[in-house]
C-alpha cells in the first residue's frame, strides 16, 4: 500500500524521506504500469524532479516546503500548465502551450506538491468514459476491460492506480465524483465559487468546478485547503473564507441529521441503492439522525443541464476557430477556414453538443429551452435549499450503475448522458459533493456513495465522508 | 446642405460607440492605448486565450455611469450578456455586451437650438481588435491575406442609443457635436472621432410628415461628421427616390463608401446573424450601490450647456451668430474655462472668446499651458490699442510656443508700442500733408478713412495700431477740429 498523500508529506518536511525520493517512485510506477491504464497524456519527469529537488534543498534550508510538500500530483489536461501543452484531449489544441499557470496550479506548487503529469479525460471533458479522447480511452485499473468513468478519467485512474496520491480533475455534472465512483477513489466537487477556475479550459462556466482526487478524505481535504480560496482573476470565486476542512475529517456524524435522499437512491441499480442504504445505516449507527427525504424537482435536473451545458459549451468553444492558436486547416477564406479547422478539430460528441447548445440558444427557441432550463435550475436550487431547512447533509449514490465495459455505451450518447442523473442536481444548485467509496458490487466494481451539503458546507461534507471512509467495509484489492 | 423634396422627412436614430477614457481595458490589466505596435497591448484575457477569465474594470464601470447621470438616464442594476458571432478580429468570437439590462436607461440631450433628443439606452461592452487586409486588392473578399491586430480588443466602450427623434442631417451633426462635448466634460471620453475614439452609426427612414416610421436601414462607418451628414443625405435621397418609384425601401445594413459618397448594401436583416444573448457566466451582475452612484454624480462638474451660458454671460450682449459658434466651439474643445480664467484677469471677453476659439485651438497641444494670466495682459494690450491685431496674434503665438511675458515678447518682435503723444504728432503731420483727404473725411466720406490710416502706417514704418489711429481720427472729426 503506497503511502497517503498526508504521510508522504510529513515525511519529506522532516526529511525522512526526499521529495525526489517520492516523485520519482510515481514516475517509475507510472512507467510501469500506465502502459495498460492510459490514464497520462503527459509525463513531465524532469521538471517534476528537478521541482523535487528544490523541495529538498528548501527542506534542507530549514525553509518551511508546504504541507503538500513533495507530494506528487497529476493535472486534468484542462488546467492550464505554463509552457506545458494542455491539450483538452482535443485535436484542436494541438500542441498549444499556455503561457501560464491556472491558479490552482500556483497554488498546489506553492504548497510544495509537484506536478508529475498531465491525465487523459473526455474531450473538452464532455463525456462519462474519457473515451472522447484524441490520444483514446483510459482503461479503469480496477478492471481494465471497463471505463474508469469521466470526463476526468485519467485522474481518476492515476490515483486509483497508486500513480500518484493526489489528482486534480474538473466536475461540471459530475466528472470528478463519477469517475472516483467507478474507480473506487474519493473525488470532490466544492461549492461553485470556492474554487478559482482561473486557467480551468472553460466546459459550461456556470457549472465547472475543479476539484481533488485522493485515496483517503483526509488527502481530499488537504488538497482541497491547498487550492481553494477568493482569486481576484476570476470574479465567480467567492470571498468568503474557507470552511474548515482537515479537522472536519475526524469530527464524526453524532447528532448531524443526514437525509437519505429518495431520488437518488430508488431508481439505481440494485447493488448500488444497497452500498447507499448501508451506508446510511452506518450513519446511524455512528449516531446520526437519518431519514428518508424526496427532492422531487431532482427528476427534471439531466434536461436542463443538457440544456445549459451545452449552450454554454458552444458560446466557450467558439474561439477555437483557428486564427490565433491551435490547428488551422488552411481554406481560401477566414469563414472557411473556421468551418475546415473545427470539422477536423473537434470528436463527435463536442460536435453533438455546440450544436444542441446552439440551438438551445437560437432566437425563437431561447425560451423554450434555455430560459425554461434555468427556472428548472432554479427550481433544483429551492428544493435542495427546503431540504437542508431539515438535514446537515443530504446521502445518496454516486452513480446509477458500477463501471460500464469500454464501448458499451458509445454507440448510445443518452445512454452515456444518464451515467451523470445523480451527479447533476448538486452542479445545478451549484452545492459542494463528494463521493466516497463504500463497498463494491457482486462482481467486486467499487460504488461509491454521494454526500452533499449546503453551499459552503464543506466542513460537514467531511465529516460525513470522514465518517463513512471509517465505517466503509474493508477494501478486495484483487 | 441639399434638401429633401416637398412632402417627406427624415427620421434618425443614432448608435454612438464612445472608446472610454481609461487606463486600462474593460476585462483586463493592458493598457488602453491608441497607436502602439499592433499585438503589443494583450493578454491572455483580451485575447481570449482558453482557461481565461474576465474581471470587471471599475473605473470603466465609473465613467458609464458619469455618462449617464450626464445623459439624465436612470443607473440601473445590469447584468453583461455575450453576443455570439464568428469573426477573426473577435478573440473568444463572442462580444461581452450588455442586452436586456443595460446599466443606463433612458435619458435625453438638448441640442444647443433646445431640440430634445431621447436617449433608450447607453450601455458598456468591450471593442473588437482590427484587421487589416493586405495583398490582392486589398478589399474584403480581394485580399491575399488578414492581419489581426488585438490591441484594441477588450477596450472599454460604452454604446449610446438615441430615439429616432432627430430629423435632419444638421440635427444629426449637432446632436453628435454636443454628446462629444458632453463626453468629454464629463472626462468619459477623450472624443477623438479621428482616432475611432467615437463611431457613429445612423438607422436611416423616411416618411410623409406625421405618418407611421418607414422601413429603416443601419448606415455603418461614419469616421466623421461629414460622413455623417452626407451619408444621411445620400441615404434619404435614395430612400425617398425608391419609394416615389413605387418601390419599397429593404430593412438592411449599408456601409458608407466615403470616396463614392455612396451608401451600398452590407447584408440584408433576412441573413442576419442570430447573437445567441445570453448572459455572461463568467461575470457577476452589476448592481452600483446609492453611495457608488452619487460619488459619481458628485465628480461631475458643469456640462457644456451649462459652461455655454456661463460664457453668454461675460459677453453681456446678445452673441453674434460667430460669437454663439465660438461659445459652442469652445465649451466642446474644453477651452472654456481659459477664456473665463483670461476675463478674470481683465481680458474683454469677446476678444478672449474670438482668440480662443480661433489661434489657441488651432494649437491644441500647447493650449493647456497657455497661462490665463499672460493670456489676459496680450488681450489688454491689443484692446487698449498698445498693440495692433496682427501683431498681437504674432505675439500669441509666441506664448503658445514658448510663454513667457507679452510686453517682454512684443518688444522682442519689435512692436514697441508708441507713445500716444508721438501718435497724435504723426497723424497732425499726415493731415496736414493731405489736406483734401481730410476735408473729405470731415465731410462724411468714410471710404478716405482707410488710405488716411495707411498713410499713418507708412509714416510709422507700420509700428502705428491701425485700431488706434482710426480712433484718433474718428475722434478728431467728431470734435469738428
Ligand atoms: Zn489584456
Amino acid at each position: 500500500m503506497s503511502p497517503t498523500a498526508l504521510e508522504l508529506a510529513a515525511a519529506v518536511r522532516t526529511a525522512e524521506r526526499s521529495a525526489r525520493d517520492a516523485v520519482a517512485a510515481s514516475i517509475e510506477a507510472i512507467a510501469a504500469g500506465d502502459g495498460a491504464i492510459h490514464a497520462f497524456v503527459e509525463v513531465l519527469a524532469d521538471r517534476a524532479l528537478a521541482r523535487a529537488e528544490q523541495i529538498d534543498a528548501a527542506v534542507a534550508a530549514g525553509s518551511d516546503p508546504g504541507p503538500l510538500a513533495g507530494v506528487p500530483v497529476a493535472l486534468k489536461d484542462n488546467l492550464c500548465t505554463r509552457g506545458v501543452p494542455t491539450t483538452c484531449a482535443s485535436r484542436i489544441l494541438g500542441t498549444w502551450c499556455p503561457p501560464y499557470d491556472a491558479t490552482v496550479v500556483e497554488r498546489l506548487e506553492r504548497a510544495g506538491a509537484v506536478v508529475v503529469g498531465k491525465t487523459n479525460m473526455d474531450e473538452f471533458a464532455m463525456g462519462s468514459s474519457t473515451e472522447n479522447s484524441c490520444f483514446g480511452p483510459t482503461r479503469n485499473p480496477r478492471d481494465h476491460a471497463r471505463v474508469p468513468g469521466g470526463s476526468s478519467g485519467g485522474s481518476a485512474a492515476a490515483v486509483a492506480a497508486g500513480f500518484v496520491p493526489l489528482a486534480l480533475g474538473s466536475d461540471t455534472g459530475g466528472s470528478i465524483r463519477q469517475p472516483a465512483a467507478f474507480c473506487g477513489v474519493v473525488g470532490v466537487k466544492p461549492t461553485y465559487g470556492l474554487v478559482s477556475r482561473y486557467g480551468l479550459v472553460a466546459f459550461a462556466s456556470s457549472l465547472d468546478q475543479i476539484g481533488p482526487f485522493a485515496a483517503t478524505v483526509a488527502d481530499a481535504a488537504a488538497a482541497l485547503a491547498a487550492i481553494a480560496g477568493h482569486d481576484e482573476r476570476d470574479s465567480t470565486s467567492l470571498s468568503d473564507p474557507v470552511p474548515e476542512l482537515a479537522a472536519a475529517v475526524g469530527r464524526g456524524v453524532l447528532g448531524r441529521r443526514i437525509g437519505v435522499v429518495k431520488e437518488l437512491v430508488d431508481g439505481v441499480d440494485r447493488p448500488v441503492a444497497a452500498r447507499a442504504r448501508e451506508a446510511a445505516e452506518a450513519m446511524a449507527a455512528a449516531g446520526a439522525t437519518v431519514e428518508e427525504v424526496s427532492i422531487p424537482q431532482l427528476r427534471y435536473g439531466l434536461a436542463a443541464y443538457y440544456l445549459l451545458a451545452p449552450a454554454e459549451a458552444s458560446s466557450n468553444l467558439a474561439r477555437f476557430d483557428g486564427v490565433r492558436y491551435g490547428l488551422r486547416v488552411d481554406a481560401p477564406d477566414a469563414s472557411a477556414m473556421n468551418v475546415a479547422t473545427r470539422t477536423e478539430g473537434f470528436g463527435a460528441e463536442v460536435k453533438r453538443r455546440i450544436m444542441l447548445g446552439t440551438y438551445a440558444l437560437s432566437a425563437g427557441y431561447y425560451d423554450a429551452y434555455y430560459a425554461r432550463a434555468q427556472r428548472v435550475r432554479t427550481l433544483v436550487a429551492q428544493g435542495f435549499g427546503r431540504a437542508f431547512a431539515t438535514f446537515d447533509a443530504l446521502l445518496g449514490a454516486t452513480t446509477p450503475t458500477t463501471a460500464f465495459a469500454l464501448a458499451e455505451r458509445t454507440e448510445n450518447p443518452l445512454a452515456m448522458y444518464l451515467s451523470d442523473t445523480c451527479t447533476v442536481p448538486a452542479s445545478l444548485a451549484g452545492i459542494p459533493a463528494i463521493s466516497v467509496p463504500f463497498g463494491a458490487d457482486p462482481a467486486g466494481l467499487p460504488v461509491g456513495v454521494q454526500v452533499m451539503a449546503p453551499a459552503l458546507g464543506e466542513s460537514t461534507l467531511f465529516a460525513v465522508a470522514g465518517a463513512l471512509e471509517r465505517a466503509a467495509p474493508p477494501e478486495r484489492r484483487p | 446642405m441639399t434638401g429633401l423634396p416637398d412632402g417627406w422627412e427624415v427620421v434618425v436614430g443614432l448608435e454612438v460607440h464612445c472608446e472610454l477614457a481609461t487606463a486600462t481595458k474593460l476585462f483586463c490589466g493592458c493598457a488602453n492605448a491608441f497607436g502602439a505596435e499592433p499585438n503589443t497591448n494583450v493578454c491572455p484575457v483580451c485575447l481570449g486565450l482558453p482557461g481565461s477569465l474576465p474581471v470587471l474594470n471599475r473605473r470603466a464601470v465609473e465613467l458609464a455611469m458619469r455618462i449617464g447621470v450626464a445623459l439624465g438616464a436612470r443607473i440601473a442594476p445590469s447584468v453583461f450578456h455575450r453576443k455570439n458571432y464568428f469573426y477573426p478580429d473577435m478573440p473568444k468570437d463572442f462580444q461581452i455586451s450588455q442586452y436586456d439590462a443595460p446599466i443606463n436607461r433612458g435619458g435625453r440631450l438638448e441640442l444647443p437650438d433646445g431640440t430634445v433628443v431621447g436617449i433608450e439606452r447607453a450601455h458598456l461592452e468591450e471593442d473588437t481588435g482590427k484587421t487589416t487586409h493586405v495583398g490582392g486588392t486589398g478589399r474584403i473578399g480581394g485580399a491575399d491575406r488578414a492581419l489581426v491586430d488585438y490591441n484594441r480588443a477588450g477596450v472599454p466602450l460604452v454604446e449610446i442609443v438615441s430615439a429616432p427623434d432627430i430629423r435632419s442631417a444638421a440635427q444629426a451633426r449637432a446632436y453628435v457635436a454636443e454628446l462629444r462635448a458632453i463626453l468629454v466634460a464629463t472626462g468619459a471620453s477623450d472624443g477623438r472621432m479621428e482616432e475611432g475614439s467615437l463611431r457613429v452609426d445612423a438607422n436611416v427612414s423616411v416618411r410623409r410628415p406625421g405618418g407611421p416610421l418607414g422601413t429603416r436601414c443601419e448606415i455603418k462607418n461614419l469616421n466623421s461628421m461629414r460622413s455623417l451628414g452626407r451619408a444621411i443625405e445620400f441615404e434619404a435621397a435614395r430612400q425617398i427616390a425608391q419609394c416615389a418609384a413605387g418601390g419599397q425601401v429593404v430593412q438592411e445594413t449599408r456601409h458608407w463608401d466615403e470616396d463614392r459618397g455612396e451608401t451600398v448594401p452590407m447584408r440584408s436583416k433576412e441573413e442576419a446573424e442570430d447573437y445567441r444573448y445570453f448572459p455572461e457566466p463568467d461575470l457577476v451582475p452589476l448592481e452600483p450601490d446609492q453611495r457608488w452612484q452619487a460619488e459619481v454624480a458628485a465628480s461631475i462638474g458643469p456640462l457644456p450647456a451649462e459652461r455655454r451660458v456661463r460664457l453668454l454671460h461675460l459677453l453681456g450682449a446678445a452673441p453674434t451668430p460667430a460669437q454663439a459658434e465660438q461659445v459652442r466651439s469652445v465649451v466642446a474643445s474644453d477651452l472654456d474655462a481659459l477664456v473665463v480664467a483670461a476675463c478674470e484677469h481683465g481680458a474683454p471677453a469677446s476678444l478672449a472668446l474670438a482668440r480662443t476659439a480661433n489661434e489657441v485651438a488651432a494649437e491644441p497641444s500647447s493650449a493647456a499651458r497657455l497661462d490665463p494670466a499672460a493670456f489676459a495682459t496680450l488681450l489688454v494690450l491689443e484692446a487698449s490699442g498698445e498693440l495692433a491685431t496682427s501683431q498681437s496674434k504674432q505675439v500669441l503665438a509666441e506664448l503658445l510656443a514658448t510663454g513667457g511675458d507679452p510686453a517682454e515678447i512684443a518688444r522682442r518682435l519689435g512692436f514697441e508700442p508708441m507713445d500716444r503723444g508721438e501718435l497724435a504728432g504723426v497723424i497732425e503731420q499726415v493731415i496736414a500733408e493731405h489736406p483734401e483727404d481730410w476735408a473729405r473725411f470731415a465731410g462724411g466720406e468714410d471710404k478716405v478713412r482707410g488710405p488716411l490710416i495707411g498713410a499713418v502706417r507708412k509714416a510709422t514704418g507700420n509700428k502705428a495700431d491701425p485700431a488706434a489711429v482710426g480712433r484718433y481720427l474718428d475722434e478728431r472729426r467728431a470734435r469738428g477740429s
